[in-house]
């Protein structure tokens, strides 16, 4: 029996997201005996436009030769799955997005601007082609992406969880920083994933891992005005990591448009 | 038939611990831990909450010290026994690939005896209304019943309600009435020390007790009065289960929802919430799956999901969810609500939703009517 194919492809972001992969110690070995790493230029494989049956897609698209790709890989991948902020809601480079002219924005960064050529926005994957799972978090972890592939590997379907992380938060145990102390946590709108990091480490969530199944932004933006946080600063909790995710996009767009 | 009260001096606390300790008992008792008072294990008296006291509002829990000798003075933080017995994520067995199929191994938990130190009226209203979910009936939870069969329980009554609590109106508090194996009224000298079981004589026998002078029982009566007197929530004690569903569409439930975030946290710090999802995991050679088991909430999509279909799509319904089984269906299921009045859903609610407050809007009882 031939092996799966799988590659792992890399668009605009951070790489941190396919040290998911990298950083998976044995089960890496494990995986390399499940699977055919094709792509992975990271760790070496390099063959981008190889057919296979699993394509894991990290960051977003921001230039047109990046478009090109994306559709070449939807071509050539009979799943296409997203990891990480980046690919999945644009990531933290969307937040320039309807901000400033692209241009403007070049100039202001960089001494030689005219060697920059990028689109004037950041957008997720799924605005370019149809995305079969998606993956949130900044990064994704190892546990994540390993039961995913582990899932499609026996074709029973991904289960996609998104409670949100105070579920999580009161399992592990951990004393609510909001409660206590008054700290602008996230977690009441942000999906569970990295298993209440920030918490317990008593810092609030900063909603990296995306919007959770009911997302009232309006409730926890209010609440958070009453901790002190100018309206602006509240916007900001909602954007900075996944400003384009739409549940996140609307809880801001409420408070400022409430507030100034 | 009860014994005259005795008395523990101060001095002689850790005389308890040592004593369980000495029976066997991993002993588990309150102590400060990121700003909020858990129950962990507990080994030295000096790792009690000596001289802190709580103020606890809607959304907001805040831990003070002052030189105060009192290690009891304060009402319940977010969780006490309940993760203890009722655990918040646990394995429960695992299946195994063979040559002819599969087998599957029990994970065995940890069975070695607990007794709690300090344990609250309200809390020991719910371990029965979680024994029942989980001891009663002809199926028996293992897991629950290795740890919830064999324990030592020793109350405090309570001296300071929060101004969250309302176990006085739903009758669980903050006298500690059944249950307890030892009971503790803490005074500034002491400890008026009632048995309230054969185990329960078995450690006082070991303590260097004297017998509490008509004084000490006084002011032992006296401040758990107090501290009911004090409490200013209410929820009406009767059944409210046909008021609930004779309003399942008051518009209240839309106001709350726009309210409320769906969080969970509620549900996950209720005592006597028991709901719970299992789950596989699964080794990623595909030949070991471990299943396990965690808390689940009212207002997690998995809870409303029957075969393809959601029930509860929105806020409103699982909110409604929440307030109609705990303080109406309940009574069909346990003969009681399933509040006790310890007043952590509003305390441990961001937003700070009250539970007493969206009852009496609902039903229109005000509680102070019994
Ligand atoms: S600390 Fe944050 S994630 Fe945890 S329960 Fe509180 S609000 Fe939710
Ligand atoms: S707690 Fe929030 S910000 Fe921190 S890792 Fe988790 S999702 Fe990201
Ligand atoms: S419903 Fe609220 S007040 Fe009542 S027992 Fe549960 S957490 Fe305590
Ligand atoms: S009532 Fe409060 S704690 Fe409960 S789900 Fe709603 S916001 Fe969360």
């Amino acid at each position: 029996m031939t092996k799966p194919r799988v590659a792992i492809h890399k668009f605009s972001s951070c790489d941190g997201c396919q040290l998911a992969f990298l950083n998976a110690g044995a089960a890496l070995l494990e995986l390399a005996q499940l699977v055919d790493l094709v792509h992975f230029a990271e760790a070496g494989a390099v063959q981008p436009d190889a057919a296979v049956d699993i394509a894991f897609v990290e960051g977003s698209i921001t230039t047109a030769h990046e478009i090109e790709r994306i559709q070449n890989i939807r071509a050539n991948s009979k799943y296409l799955v997203t990891i990480g902020a980046c690919a999945t809601s644009g990531g933290i480079q969307a937040l320039r997005n309807g901000k400033m002219q692209g241009a403007d924005w070049i100039a202001s960064v960089y001494a030689s601007p005219q060697f920059i050529s990028s689109l004037d926005t950041s957008t997720a994957i799924a605005q370019h082609v149809k995305v079969d799972y998606e993956l949130w978090g900044c990064p994704v972890t190892s546990r994540q992406v390993l039961q995913l592939l582990r899932d499609l590997l026996f074709a029973v379907r991904p289960k996609v969880n998104a409670d949100p992380l105070c579920l999580d938060c009161k399992r592990a145990g951990n004393v609510c920083v909001l409660v206590t102390r008054g700290e602008p946590c996230m977690g009441p709108v942000t999906r569970t994933g990295c298993g209440a990091l920030c918490p317990q480490f008593g810092r609030a969530c900063y909603a990296c891992f995306g919007p959770s199944e009911l997302v009232n932004g309006h409730a926890l933006g209010q609440r958070l005005s009453g901790l002190g946080l100018t309206s602006a600063d509240v916007a900001k909790r909602f954007l900075f990591i996944n400003a384009g995710a739409e549940a996140y996009a609307e809880a801001a767009a409420f408070t400022e448009h409430k507030h100034d | 038939m009860q014994a005259p009260a005795q008395f523990l001096a101060r001095s002689a606390l850790q005389s308890m611990i040592d004593a369980l300790a000495a029976r066997g008992y991993r002993v588990i008792g309150p102590q400060v831990r990121d700003g909020a008072i858990v129950y962990a294990d507990l080994a030295q008296v000096n790792d009690l909450p000596q001289g802190w006291r709580d103020a606890q509002e809607p959304s907001s829990y805040r831990l003070t010290h002052s030189d105060n000798v009192r290690c009891f003075a304060w009402a319940n933080g977010p969780q006490a026994i309940k993760p203890h017995l009722f655990a918040a994520q646990e394995p429960l067995w695992r299946a195994i690939q063979t040559d002819d199929g599969f087998r599957v191994e029990a994970v065995e938990p940890d069975v070695r005896p607990l007794a709690f130190i300090g344990v609250r009226a309200c809390d020991l209203s719910a371990l029965a209304l979680q024994d029942r979910v989980f001891l009663g009936g002809p199926f028996v939870d293992p897991y629950y019943a290795a740890r919830g069969t064999e324990m030592l329980l020793i109350a405090v009554h309570c001296s300071h309600a929060a101004a969250t609590c309302f176990c006085a109106s739903t009758g669980d508090g903050p006298r500690a009435g059944a249950g307890f194996d030892l009971a503790l009224s803490e005074l500034e000298e002491g400890f008026v020390l009632e048995v309230g079981s054969a185990a329960g004589r078995g450690i006082a026998a070991l303590l260097p007790l004297t017998v509490a002078s008509a004084q000490q029982i006084q002011a032992a009566q006296t401040q758990v009065e107090a501290a009911a007197q004090s409490q200013t929530r209410t929820l009406p004690s009767r059944n409210l289960r046909d008021l609930l569903f004779a309003n399942l569409d008051h518009p209240r439930w839309d106001d709350v929802a726009a309210r409320c975030l769906s969080c969970g946290n509620c549900t996950l710090v209720c005592p006597t919430c028991f709901c719970h999802a299992e789950s596989e995991v699964t080794a990623l050679n595909g030949k070991e799956t471990l299943h396990q088991r965690e808390w689940d909430s009212c207002f997690s999509a998995g809870h409303g999901y029957i075969h393809g279909f959601q029930v509860r799509p929105e806020t409103k319904h699982r909110y409604r969810q929440w307030l109609t089984h705990k303080l109406g269906s309940w009574h069909e299921q346990f003969g009681r609500s399933g509040c006790v009045g310890c007043g952590r859903c509003i305390a441990w609610c961001p937003v700070g939703i009250d539970l007493t407050e969206e009852a009496h809007a609902i039903t229109g009882e005000t509680g102070h009517d019994e």
